[in-house]
């Protein structure tokens, strides 16, 4: 069974960002980087870019395929993780952890409202997964 | 974002089932519709099938390849008439890796075909082409003594791959595996039933492909198993037929490409006499094709898919074919469709990767070779 914590909002796209005052950090759930498998390359914006939710945040490759991404909140980007250009994988070893992607300064803290809390998202992945 | 479909999702016939099926669940296989089979792309993970692969030993279920016989006295006539490889070099007991060609030359399928005897040859066909290339060949045989047959639901048919390949199935078979020889295959025992044992593969590594009866596959997978080896999905099988340069139907070759454009002149015998597709074959020998398969790095960052065109002065001069992340290189590789004046090793070129302007750069393949 995936991860789920549930102290972060989930997108029905499958990322989730974890909120800490007005800085959100988001990554893709547990479910996502088993569905996607072994991750290859992750392509993030630059610090700066402004996004407004549902922008695409980016791309992840894993070796079989590529997905976007695409952020769950608006803010502007304030950290990517750098690290993930050397070890991609960690996305796939600790993704609510070292696996995070990028840190975004909210500017609309509501919307983290319309995501799902983690027993809504689990409900949601079983509901995907029995398609 | 997921972008395999899942197994089962919204498909409007049920998906087909190999005899290996019901074990790969077992062996939690992440099962996926693959051209309308139900087969697992992965089990453990590709980057570690892959390696298993490499290193060690791999077990694939290729049920899903369609097996069409072609038996008679006309069957040699019937075969270098349907094909650009010479059938006729073949002896008792050898395969060889051919086009199955329309009279344009493009590929109706790439095939191997295995001889029994003079009048009696075995041919493995790609999944997906099955139907297709035995109503080719069965019109084709019109008229001719030769009788074609698809006996694709006769057999179950499992890839044992990687250098521990031999020594892991010698304890099971009375054949003596050292005598049959790359591209060879002998009729034996595998645990005790009949099956045919070809030393070939699609990973680029020494191995086998067993052809059993569709009762006693699962017990031979088990079997292989619990000697050591590694079960492994679609997506190793992609990544490591890729870094060997071998060609997937569908991606890299289709009806549209002729076996020169697609790299593989070594499988065209033009001394052999006539044969469907070639004059176009003959034509692109002596004046070259419009455009050549190449392997590729890429130069920037990214993995450039089936499917991205290759740009220049905004205008598209190619396709790539397959592209992936090579776990043995550790960088991205591929192969691409280029005019012939632009395939040269060491050529750059740039690839659209989802509408951004991404460099690679044309290099000797196949990207991997193993240590003989």
């Amino acid at each position: 069974m995936a991860n789920t914590p549930e102290d972060n909002h989930y997108a029905k796209s499958h990322e989730y960002v974890h909120i800490e005052g007005d800085i959100g950090t988001i990554g893709i759930s547990d479910y996502a980087q088993k569905e996607l498998g072994d991750v290859v390359f992750v392509e993030l914006p630059q610090v700066g870019a402004q996004l407004d939710a549902t922008d695409e945040l980016g791309s992840i490759e894993s070796v079989k395929a590529v997905s976007e991404l695409f952020s769950p909140v608006s803010g502007e980007v304030i950290e990517v993780n750098e690290a993930l250009a050397d070890k991609p994988e960690l996305v796939n070893t600790d993704p609510y952890g070292d696996g995070w992607m990028v840190r975004v300064k909210l500017t609309t803290p509501d919307e983290v409202d319309a995501l799902m809390n983690a027993e809504e998202y689990e409900e949601y992945v079983e509901k995907e997964s029995a398609k | 974002m997921l972008a395999y479909r899942p197994a089962m999702a919204d498909h409007d016939a049920p998906l087909k089932k190999t005899p290996l099926n019901a074990i790969e669940k077992e062996l939690g296989g992440k099962m996926v519709d693959f051209g309308g089979w139900e087969l697992p792309v992965q089990f453990s993970g590709i980057l570690e099938e892959h390696e298993a692969v490499r290193t060690r030993a791999g077990i694939f279920d290729v049920s899903h390849m369609g097996e069409i016989t072609v038996k008679g006295p006309g069957s040699i006539e019937f075969l270098q008439k349907m094909t650009c490889n010479d059938v006729a070099k073949l002896e008792d007991g050898r395969a060889q890796y051919n086009g199955l060609l329309y009279p344009n030359a493009g590929f109706v399928d790439d095939i191997i075909i295995y001889r029994n005897g003079p009048e009696d040859y075995f041919i493995v066909v790609n999944a997906s082409n099955t139907e297709k290339d035995y109503e080719w060949m069965a019109g084709q045989a019109k008229g001719m003594d030769v009788e074609v047959r698809n006996v694709s639901a006769d057999y179950a048919q499992l890839a044992l791959q990687g250098p521990h390949a031999e020594k892991t199935l010698q304890p099971l078979t009375n054949a003596n595996l050292p005598s049959i020889k790359y591209y060879r295959f002998a009729h034996g025992k595998v645990d005790g039933v009949p099956a045919l044992i070809s030393r070939t593969g699609y990973t680029g590594e020494d191995g086998f492909e067993l052809y059993v009866s569709p009762e006693e596959g699962p017990r031979l997978m088990r079997k292989l198993i619990e000697a050591g080896v590694t079960p492994c999905g679609l997506g190793a099988r992609d990544t490591l037929r890729l870094e060997a340069k071998m060609a997937l139907y569908g991606n890299d070759i289709d009806q549209t490409t002729t076996p020169i454009e697609a790299d593989l002149a070594w499988i065209v015998k033009l001394e052999k006499g006539p044969f469907t597709g070639r004059e176009v074959l003959e034509r692109e020998k002596n004046e070259g094709p419009r455009r050549k398969l190449v392997g590729f790095e890429m130069v920037d960052r990214g993995i450039a898919r089936h499917g991205y065109p290759v740009v220049e002065g905004g205008k598209e001069i190619g396709v790539v074919t397959s592209g992936t992340h090579s776990p043995t290189l550790k960088k991205a590789i591929g192969l691409a469709y280029l005019p012939l004046d632009k395939s040269a090793q060491g050529s750059e070129f740039t690839v659209l990767i989802r509408g951004k302007e991404t460099r690679a750069r044309v290099v000797p393949t196949p990207f991997y070779k193993r240590a003989k």
